[in-house]
């Protein structure tokens, strides 16, 4: 028999989930011999309720292991995140958003109340439609990182992760060893070519594409934060690359972060403005500073506006 | 007093939601209800952002079919900055956007949909899933491993990320396509046209001629139905072309998608947090009642198969001749859907291979020049769970000011508790249920694969 597995999502959008099942010929065996899922929304029929929904406490069974994705946005979040907190032994957080918040921690940014009234009321909406609150698990303060709720073993990152990782994270606990994972930064596991401090003072938007010869390997390309294009590579964790370069940099375009900072407990806003200061590029040419947080809004390092955390000017 | 039977989690679907069956003293079913559990506020909070960022915040919408929002984002930033893209940009993103949806009908209907049929609705849950399809079939799910594996990393390889992608950009591609890449993704297409014929005469002979019966009654309801047609022959398109609102009874109105406010509204009811788009130009309001329904139309591949005219390639074209020849034009029958998938599934590697082999498709010249200014831009797509609509508007730096989405799955959200509603109703009598009659409840579900 397998080592016994749950899975869960949170508040995610399954990329984590297509993530596991791109770990490709692998898989089959993965999932039918080496675990054995005993809980899985996507893949299985466990249900929270007993399988006829008769039940009034929601269960998940025992499990060695147990794998979470998406951040936790809601009461019933929580409720799922402390059942699988109780009833796995080892409890990985998988991506992003489930690791630093994601995309859906943006919100952070946003006042909530305001948000959602906006959101219930666009130009398609039928006129005095109300916010739902009926039979629907109501909204957290705020969207929190797995660990700012329960405690997490290990983490995993990525937006998406990258299957290979996971992969091994999940042998290295079935064969009871420490999983070999990249540490260091996207930059450290790029490349491109760098040739020092050059004339970029500035940073551009990404409306042009970046200067490249058609079909030439990536190593053959100027590194794209000196070609003047913003690019989260110097303070973003390594992780995502997959054939000898990080995944967006192998289609020509700027890194934005989607691993989570470099260092533990790393702020991408701040050590990216640190690292254009230090190259003598001004940050200010950089528009909308914020979403330089867009992958690590939760752990408090995004905030509404007003209450002025990030300085604009 | 009745009782409430939970489903919770609706399992093997892409999303979060659970099923509520409302039995009254007798056991009988007093009504039933599909709640959508999940909001995250994507059309707020890329307010502020830089147009030209938002298609690779947007994908996060959905890790199953990111491109479809990475493109429909750019689609509307072009419009919203009165950009053009290059014809070769165009036509890149055309063939990301047909791939990923062969690899998303693979995983669909095999992944998550066929283990109801070839286990059976009544298997016990626990090998009712691609992990008893594996043991029970393993030459069958390898297979099926290999051809998604396949469609995943030909996305991946050419494109940088399969998931989350970011290749689209405002003004047409990041990178050309060299003769190279071209050759290897031109041979992968044609495994997977093999494939999806395959997958075809399979579910053919294993699934639909064997539940005939299931398919007729489970989940059927009368709708109307929206998909995207050609601008000029109506035949079937997934990338571009003029929105299509067929009535139940075949007329049908064309629009563009940037008129879509005028067709279609957006119902909100207290008991789920996605809203649910409905007929707003029939003028008879929203009603899920299942003898009179009112507003209500279905998306998704069997809105598609019967709002088109046609298909323009001719494998799928017979396809769709056989399908209508047993079935009709609207098809209601829910699980249908299913039929529907794997035809447009042949079309979709169909149009690919058209596309790698189009000459222009090696050109240089991908992007357009772009500036970023105000404007107010839609985009449209065909996402596998439905018509995908993103508005954008931009202030003068180009920065999002509003933003207006209609995601494909929640057209058929009002369809879907019909279908639940139906399905209960007729399942369940006199108290009398079990795993495998609410299990079939959840089938009706899955057809719309939300």
């Amino acid at each position: 028999m397998g080592v016994t597995t749950a899975l869960e999502w949170l508040g995610s959008c399954a990329g984590c989930e297509i993530a596991f099942l791109n770990i490709g010929e692998d898989l089959i065996p993965l999932i039918t011999e080496t675990l054995e899922i005993v809980h899985a929304p996507v893949l299985m029929d466990h249900k929270y309720f007993g399988q006829c929904g008769e039940g009034i406490t929601l269960t998940i069974p025992n499990a060695v292991v147990g794998i979470v994705t998406g951040g936790v946005s809601n009461e019933e979040h929580i409720e799922v995140l402390e059942e699988m907190r109780k009833k796995c032994q080892v409890l990985i957080a998988l991506g992003t958003c489930a690791t630093h918040g994601g995309i859906p921690a943006l919100m952070n940014g946003q006042d909530l109340g305001e948000a959602v009234a906006d959101i219930f009321s666009t130009e398609s909406t039928d006129p005095g439609a109300s916010i739902p609150n009926v039979e629907v698990p109501a909204l957290l303060d705020r969207v929190y990182a797995c660990d700012e709720k329960v405690k997490i073993d290990m983490q995993l990152p990525g937006c998406p992760p990258n299957p290979a990782q996971i992969a091994e994270v999940v042998m290295s606990l079935v064969e009871g060893r420490d999983p070999v994972l990249p540490g260091k930064s996207v930059c450290d596991s790029c490349p491109t070519k760098r040739e020092g401090k050059g004339d970029v003072k500035t940073l551009k938007r990404f409306l042009t594409n970046a200067e490249f010869k058609p079909g030439e390997p990536i190593d053959e390309m100027r590194c794209l934060l000196e070609q003047g294009y913003l690019c989260l590579g110097p303070v973003t964790a390594a992780g995502c690359a997959k054939r000898g370069a990080p995944s967006c940099i192998s289609a020509r375009v700027p890194c934005r972060g989607c691993f989570g900072p470099v260092r533990k407990g790393g702020n991408q806003l701040l050590d990216m403005m640190n690292a254009l200061a230090s190259n003598g590029i001004d940050y200010k040419s950089v528009i909308d500073r914020r979403s330089i947080l867009r992958f690590s809004g939760a752990h408090g390092t995004l905030r509404p506006l007003k209450k002025k955390v990030v300085e604009e000017d | 007093m009745g009782k409430v039977l939970t489903i919770a989690p609706v399992t093997r679907i892409e999303g979060h939601a659970k099923i509520a069956i409302h039995l009254d003293d007798n056991g009988n079913v007093e009504d039933a209800f599909l709640h959508i559990q999940s909001l995250r506020g994507f059309e707020k909070f890329i307010e502020g952002r830089p147009a030209e960022e938002v298609p690779r915040i947007v994908n996060r919408i959905c890790g199953i079919c990111p491109w479809m929002h990475h493109l429909a984002a750019n689609k509307a930033v072009d419009a919203a900055f009165g950009v053009t893209p290059t014809l070769t940009g165009h036509k890149l993103r055309e063939m990301c956007q047909v791939l990923a949806h062969i690899n998303d009908k693979i995983l669909h209907f095999f992944f998550l949909a066929a283990p109801d049929f070839v286990l059976g609705p009544d298997a016990d849950y626990s090998v009712r899933n691609v992990i008893g399809l594996a043991k029970a079939a393993p030459e069958l799910a390898s297979k099926v491993v290999k051809m998604r594996q396949l469609g995943q990393m030909m996305l991946d390889k050419f494109a940088g990320k399969a998931i989350h992608p970011i290749a689209g950009v405002v003004g047409g591609f990041a990178k050309p396509m060299v003769e190279s890449e071209r050759l290897e993704l031109l041979e992968g297409a044609r495994t997977l046209l093999d494939f999806s014929t395959y997958a075809l005469d399979y579910a053919l002979e294993n699934v639909f001629s064997k539940y005939m019966d299931v398919i007729s009654d489970l989940g059927v309801i009368t709708t109307g139905f929206l998909g995207t047609v050609d601008r000029d022959d109506g035949s079937l398109r997934l990338y571009d072309g003029k929105l299509r609102l067929m009535k139940a009874d075949g007329s049908y109105d064309d629009f563009e998608g940037d008129e879509y406010l005028k067709h279609i509204g957006e119902h909100v009811e207290p008991w789920g947090y996605s809203k649910m788009p409905y007929a707003k130009n029939w003028n008879e309001g929203f009603d899920m009642k299942l003898s009179a329904p009112k507003g209500i139309y279905r998306s998704n591949t069997l809105a598609r198969i019967n709002v088109c005219e046609k298909i323009s390639t001719p494998r799928a074209q017979a396809a769709l001749e056989q399908f209508r020849a047993s079935f009709g034009r609207p098809a209601q029958q829910t699980l249908l859907y299913h039929y529907a998938r794997l035809i447009e599934m042949i079309y979709a590697c169909e149009r690919t291979i058209e596309l790698l082999e189009w000459e222009g498709i090696t050109d240089p010249n991908v992007r357009a020049k772009v500036e970023p200014k105000a404007g107010r831009g839609v985009g449209v797509v065909e996402a596998p769970r439905g018509t995908l609509i993103h508005d954008y508007q931009t202030d003068e730096n180009g920065c999002i000011t509003k933003a207006n989405l209609i995601v494909g799955t929640t057209h058929n959200i009002a369809p879907m508790n019909m279908s639940v509603r139906q399905a209960a109703t007729s399942l369940i009598k006199d108290g009398v249920y079990n795993e495998g009659l609410l299990n079939k409840v959840e089938m009706a579900v899955r057809a719309y694969d939300p």
